[in-house]
C-alpha cells in the first residue's frame, strides 16, 4: 500500500518548485505519514481504517499540492483533509454489541464513583503539577491507553471535540445526536479519562 | 446544594457551552466547599490542554 504512494511518478509534475525534487517530497511524506497514521489510528481504533483515511488524505493532498509553497503549508493542508476524512469515517461507523456492552460497563464504573446521594465515594486528589507530565513520553503512552479504553460513543464525541476541535453543535449535526446526549457523552469521557489517568499515572507519581 | 455528580456535569458542560447565571452560582457555591470537585475542575481543564498538545497533532 505504501509503495503505491512512493512510486507514483505523476505527482512530481504537479508539485511546486520548492517541492519538485522527488526526494524532498518523499521525505515530507515519510515524516508526515507516521504522525497522520498515529492521529487517525487513535481516533478510528482500527489500523486498516487508519491506513485507508491517511492514504486517501495524502492522495487528495497531492492533487492540489501545486498551490502550496513549502512543507508547513502542505502539512497543515494534509492534516485538514485528514480531519474531514476521519469525521466521514466516524459518521459511518456503527456501534456493535461489544461497543454497547463496553458503554454499559463504563456507566456502571462511573456510577460507582458516587454514593447514593451522588457525592464522591473517594474525593479526587490533586495532581500536583500535571503540566510537567506533558514533557514525558511515558505520559503520552498512558494517555493513549486511557483514550483507547473509552467505549466508541464517548470516545468519538470526545475526540471530535478535543482532537478535531469541533463545537458540540457541529458534532451533534455530524452524528445526528441531541446536544444533551453530546454533553452526557463528553462528561462520561472526561470522568473516565480523569479516573484512568489518576490510577495509571498521577496516582503513581504522587505516591 | 447540588451533588458532586451534578457539579461534575456542570464543570464538563462549562467546557462546551456557556452556563446560565443560576448554573454558575450553584457550581461556584459547590466548589467553594468541595475540594474533590475543585480538583476535578482543574483536571478536566488539564485534559483539554493536554489533548491540544498531543504529539500526534500537527
Amino acid at each position: 500500500m505504501y509503495a503505491f504512494l512512493y512510486n507514483q511518478p505523476v505527482i512530481h509534475y504537479c508539485l511546486p518548485v520548492s517541492m519538485t525534487a522527488a526526494a524532498d517530497f518523499h521525505t515530507i511524506i515519510a515524516t508526515l505519514r507516521p504522525r497522520l497514521l498515529g492521529f487517525a489510528r487513535l481516533q478510528l481504533r482500527s489500523a486498516a481504517a487508519a491506513e485507508d483515511v491517511v492514504q486517501d488524505a495524502l492522495l487528495a493532498a497531492m492533487e492540489g499540492a501545486e498551490r502550496f509553497k513549502g512543507e508547513a503549508a502542505f502539512s497543515t493542508w494534509v492534516f485538514a483533509i485528514l480531519k474531514n476524512k476521519i469525521i466521514d469515517e466516524m459518521r459511518r461507523a456503527r456501534r456493535t454489541k461489544d461497543d454497547i456492552d463496553a458503554e454499559d460497563a463504563l456507566d456502571d464504573a462511573l456510577s460507582a464513583l458516587f454514593d447514593q446521594r451522588d457525592h464522591w465515594v473517594d474525593m479526587p486528589p490533586a495532581w500536583g503539577d500535571p503540566e510537567a507530565s506533558l514533557e514525558q513520553k511515558r505520559f503520552w503512552e498512558v494517555m493513549d491507553t486511557c483514550l483507547t479504553q473509552l467505549p466508541k460513543s464517548p470516545a468519538r464525541v470526545f475526540t471530535m471535540r478535543e482532537f478535531l476541535g469541533l463545537e458540540t453543535e457541529e458534532i451533534c449535526k455530524e452524528l445526528a445526536i441531541s446536544s444533551s446526549n453530546c454533553w452526557v457523552l463528553l462528561h462520561r469521557a472526561r470522568l473516565a479519562l480523569r479516573e484512568c489517568l489518576n490510577v495509571r499515572w498521577f496516582g503513581e507519581t504522587a505516591s | 446544594m447540588i451533588s458532586c455528580k451534578h457539579a461534575t456535569e456542570l464543570i464538563s458542560q462549562g467546557l462546551d457551552r456557556s452556563l446560565s447565571l443560576a448554573e454558575r452560582l450553584r457550581l461556584r457555591l459547590h466548589l467553594f466547599i468541595c475540594i474533590g470537585c475543585r480538583n476535578t475542575l482543574r483536571q478536566f481543564r488539564f485534559l483539554r490542554k493536554a489533548l491540544s498538545q498531543h504529539p500526534w497533532r500537527l
